[in-house]
């Protein structure tokens, strides 16, 4: 079995996968991190994002093999219940979730897209950006919000953001 | 509102939102149980079959498998099959035709996606790779797939020994008064709708983790389950599994219901069995695709209805035939979901003299149908309203004007089909919703959008519904097998924290918020001195679970009783120690007081004077605790007016919603913002049946659309923000004046969707979803 190395949420770890092994499972099953999650077998529902390299990367679509080297950033890896991501502080606030499981995701991607498109980002750029990422229980209004404030907060004088990647 | 702002009424942020946007969820696939195996079911590929022979052999020898489990093996183990906890009669008094159900199909299967065996390894993978060497030979019988022809009397049969395959022959209403009231109409309009069959899709799949424990013969079942004491029921009463004290049913949190986790399916069953019969716990995760094969599906009916009016444009009558797929089994609810939860909508928010509904019932060789948010509200919502709306249109009247007409004004109303509707305010919805939208200023948005080459349209829904189903004697006399009350339990600390068991479930409802405020606004605890527990049968003792927008109507109703023994005891207590009559304490903000006195006892002393029993009343029982099983008088029936605009491109028949204006009236409400978060949930569950979801099977009953490639769910872009607005008219008929808000967005848009698009095309003939396929041809029809 090929062993893999790679720094996850700041920590050096490896394994020994099966080739087949999708850098999910890997994150799941081997380093038990669970906060990203599995909703779909297609790469469409966005659960399971994580940031690869600074990236946002859909972590079931690919082999935990190819990350072999790189940084992963899961949603364990950008707060914590006692010093919130501005992001995960803006989901809260606007009430952007409600059973939670695409909720990792959805802060994982909604961070990428605050850096991409700054914290001026709107509603329309945050509707197709989120093209990738499934929720059903929402309606996505809170969650559009959430992220334009959370986008906004990241824009602002807060080093948190940064700092945690 | 109570004291530090976190009582009813607040905007309260959610106290459960820390451990999911930290990825700290417990959800059942997180969990992880030493020595687990995995399962990994074999699933039928034909709609319908017999099963000929199932080699094991290579699969048994395959790396990591520990076991290979068939039908066969589950019949000679004398495991129980499924249920359908909801006897629904046929007209004649026949009972309805239930099929057996088993866990594991043995000779016959009779969908695509139906379990033919399961196979457990140490691995998922080792699981999934030996499942492929399970040699299955079948030889393949025609499918009924259409839900139009199945009880032609030369289609063959689902089930051999039912009859066309009919479930029932159900129906509601006075037939001949109906007829006559059409005999005499001035008008009708008649409709032929077809309510699209849609797939639930929780994010997350369904899953199960059974382990045995050999030295107590207890099993434990961690589950995705939006009703775990119901679950154990049915696998101790019905399947067999165990005693209802030797199962032990946890469900942790889970990722969204919708309905399709009220059921009690097959896998469940089948870890539990393997996990003795193997000696290992048995976890099972369902991947997506299997989610769209198995799990409960919604809707899917064909129906003709028609709406007589005398000629001032009073309603006299509605009529309605309905064709219900339900599937190839009945799952756990099916049978109430297109009677009951149905018909008994159909006089909507108007005086209506007769009505008369018929519904048969039908197998076919497609995934089993039950309750999906909703659950044949939005059916009888959608026939009404596009009913309604059609009508305005050939009278040439105002939609709004011809509602206002109709609507019920006097309370308590008796509709012609069992509901007794307590109270509603429809003039002061409809106002709230034409004033939000502007609709005055419809037309001119109109001519501006026809200057851009766009049809713009605006559609209505009045909708009422029904929440709470209850009375459990009323719900048992039309056939329920439960009792739909709900229990609570108030534990008060010694040092006066708070908890409350609770037999309703939160997957995603924010019952650990909501529930909380209701406490913190009685008793005066802060919110972070109380916890909420719920999902595990070892803790809470007996309760009904959470479906059907029941859980503040119900569940929280049950938590106020409670409170209100809890406050007597307290009352009585204070009493005693501050020297001073019970009828002169007062219990305000946490601190009860003797009137006239400068007496006072904190709650949290109060409550450690309980648990040291130092100086009770003579006869008092130390402790605080209290718990209330508390059944409702009637259904409650939030309503409300739901506006979509929208403009349709000409050219390619997209369709673009500009706005969607709602108004509810849900009765009291606790947090505005979680039921603001409910409404926009339910409300994109709607307009994705209405423009975007639709299951598809070929005639061979093959699914088309299993999974996110194929079937349309509804994404942020697909969306607009919604404009929401709430009245308030109490219920009357529980002790905290709630209706219910979790199902209203997704039981009211659907009509106002496709009766804003079928405006903006002109053309009235239009079936969900509205894709750009079907408005670009019925433009061109």
């Amino acid at each position: 079995m090929p062993k893999v190395s790679m720094t996850v949420n700041g920590r050096s770890v490896s394994g020994d996968v099966e080739a087949r092994t999708l850098l999910v499972q890997f994150l799941r099953e081997t380093l038990s991190l669970t906060g990203t999650h599995v909703g779909c077998d297609t790469s469409q529902c966005g659960c399971c994002v994580v940031h690869l390299d600074g990236r946002a990367v859909k972590s079931c679509s690919m082999l935990a093999a190819q990350a072999d080297g790189s940084s992963v950033t899961t949603i364990e890896g950008i707060g914590s219940p006692e010093k919130l991501h501005p992001m995960q502080a803006a989901f809260r606030e606007h009430h952007g979730l409600q059973c939670g499981y695409c909720t990792p995701g959805m802060i994982m991607a909604g961070i990428d897209i605050a850096k991409r498109h700054g914290g001026k980002v709107d509603e329309h750029t945050i509707r197709v950006e989120l093209e990738g990422n499934i929720c059903r229980c929402t309606g996505y209004h809170n969650i559009v919000k959430a992220i334009a404030a959370g986008a906004s907060a990241m824009a602002g004088a807060k080093p948190l953001a940064d700092a945690a990647e | 509102m109570g004291i530090q702002g976190e009582g009813i009424g607040a905007r309260v942020l959610r106290k459960e939102d820390k451990r999911f946007i930290t990825g700290r969820g417990r959800y059942t696939d997180d969990i992880k149980i030493a020595h687990q195996t995995y399962a990994w079911f074999v699933r039928s590929p034909h709609a319908h079959a017999k099963i000929v022979s199932i080699d094991t052999s290579a699969a048994l020898s395959a790396p990591g498998v520990v076991g290979v489990l068939t039908g066969a093996d589950l019949a000679d183990d004398k495991i129980g099959g499924l249920i359908c906890g909801w006897t629904v009669n046929s007209t004649n008094g026949t009972p309805m035709q239930a099929a057996a159900h088993p866990a594991i199909a043995h000779d016959c299967v009779k969908h695509v996606g139906d379990q033919v065996a399961v196979v457990i390894a140490e691995t998922r993978e080792q699981a999934r790779d030996a499942a492929e060497l399970v040699a299955v030979e079948y030889a393949t019988l025609p499918a009924i797939v259409d839900l139009k022809t199945a009880r032609d009397p030369a289609t063959p049969l689902v089930h051999p020994a039912i009859a066309r395959n009919t479930v029932f022959e159900w129906s509601i209403g006075d037939k001949a008064a109906t007829d006559a009231a059409f005999a005499n109409a001035a008008k009708v309009v008649k409709l032929d709708i077809i309510n699209n069959r849609v797939v639930p899709n929780a994010m997350e799949p369904r899953a199960a983790i059974a382990i045995y424990d050999s030295s107590e013969e207890k099993f434990e079942l961690y589950t995705t389950s939006q009703n775990p004491h119901v679950a154990r029921l049915v696998l101790s009463a019905f399947v067999g599994i165990a005693p209802e004290n030797k199962l032990r049913v946890i469900a942790p949190d889970v990722g969204g219901g919708f309905g399709s986790k009220i059921y009690i399916y097959p896998e469940e069953t089948v870890c539990l069995w393997a996990s003795k019969r193997l000696g290992r716990p048995v976890k099972w995760v369902a991947d997506r695709t299997e989610s769209f094969l198995t799990d409960a599906h919604g809707r899917d009916h064909v129906t003709t209805a028609e709406m007589a009016f005398d000629a001032a444009h009073k309603v006299l009558s509605v009529r309605v035939h309905t064709l219900a797929n339900m599937g190839a089994y009945l799952s756990t609810f099916a049978s109430c979901v297109p009677t009951y939860l149905y018909a008994t909508l159909l006089s909507g928010q108007y005086d209506i003299p007769a009505i008369y509904a018929a519904v048969d019932a039908v197998y076919t060789n497609t995934a089993p149908v039950d309750a999906y948010r909703g659950a044949g509200r939005p059916e009888a919502t959608y026939l009404i309203e596009r009913l309604m709306e059609t009508a305005a249109r050939e009278l040439g009247v105002d939609p709004a004007e011809l509602r206002r007409k109709n609507f019920i004004r006097k309370f308590p109303h008796q509709t012609p089909v069992i509901m007794n509707y307590d109270s509603g305010d429809f003039d002061k919805t409809l106002d709230a919703a034409l004033k939000a939208s502007d609709y005055a200023g419809f037309p001119k948005r109109r001519e501006e959008a026809k200057a851009r080459g766009k049809l713009r349209g605006i559609g209505f829904s009045c909708y009422i519904e029904a929440c709470g189903i209850a009375p459990s004697a009323a719900v048992g006399s039309l056939g329920a097998g439960v009792g739909l009350w709900e229990s609570a339990e108030i534990r008060v600390n010694p040092v006066g924290t708070v908890e409350v068991l609770t037999g309703s479930h939160s997957h995603g409802q924010g019952h650990e918020t909501t529930f909380a405020q209701l406490v913190h606004e009685r008793l005066g605890v802060p919110l972070d001195n109380i916890s909420i527990v719920h999902g595990d049968t070892d803790k809470v003792q007996f309760g009904m679970g959470t479906y059907g927008s029941r859980s503040g109507a119900v569940g929280m109703s049950a938590i106020s009783k409670g409170l209100d023994k809890i406050e007597a005891k307290a009352k009585t207590l204070a009493g005693h120690l501050l020297d001073a009559p019970v009828g002169d304490i007062e219990f305000t903000k946490g601190v009860f007081n003797a009137k006239n006195t400068n007496k006072s006892i904190a709650f949290g002393s109060l409550a450690l004077a309980a648990y040291t029993g130092h100086s009770l009343p003579p006869g008092m029982e130390p402790g605080l605790k209290e718990g209330c099983f508390y059944d409702p008088l009637n259904f409650t029936f939030p309503s409300g007016c739901y506006i979509c605009e929208v403009e349709v491109c000409p050219k390619t028949g997209t369709t673009k919603i500009v706005s969607f204006t709602v108004a509810d009236d849900f009765g009291r409400v606790i947090n505005p913002m979680i039921v603001e978060g409910q409404v926009h949930g339910g409300l994109a569950q709607g307009i994705g049946q209405a423009m975007l979801e639709g299951c598809v099977y070929d005639h061979t009953g093959q699914l088309l659309t299993g999974s996110f490639m194929d079937y349309c769910m509804p994404r942020a872009d697909d969306l607009p923000m919604f404009n929401v607005q709430t009245t308030e008219t109490l219920c009357t008929t529980n002790p905290l004046g709630m209706k219910g808000c979790g199902e209203a967005g997704a039981i009211g848009s659907p009509p106002a969707v496709i009766n804003a698009i079928t405006h903006a095309i002109g053309n009235n003939n239009l079936q969900m979803p509205a894709t750009p396929e079907k408005v670009w041809r019925a433009l061109r029809a």
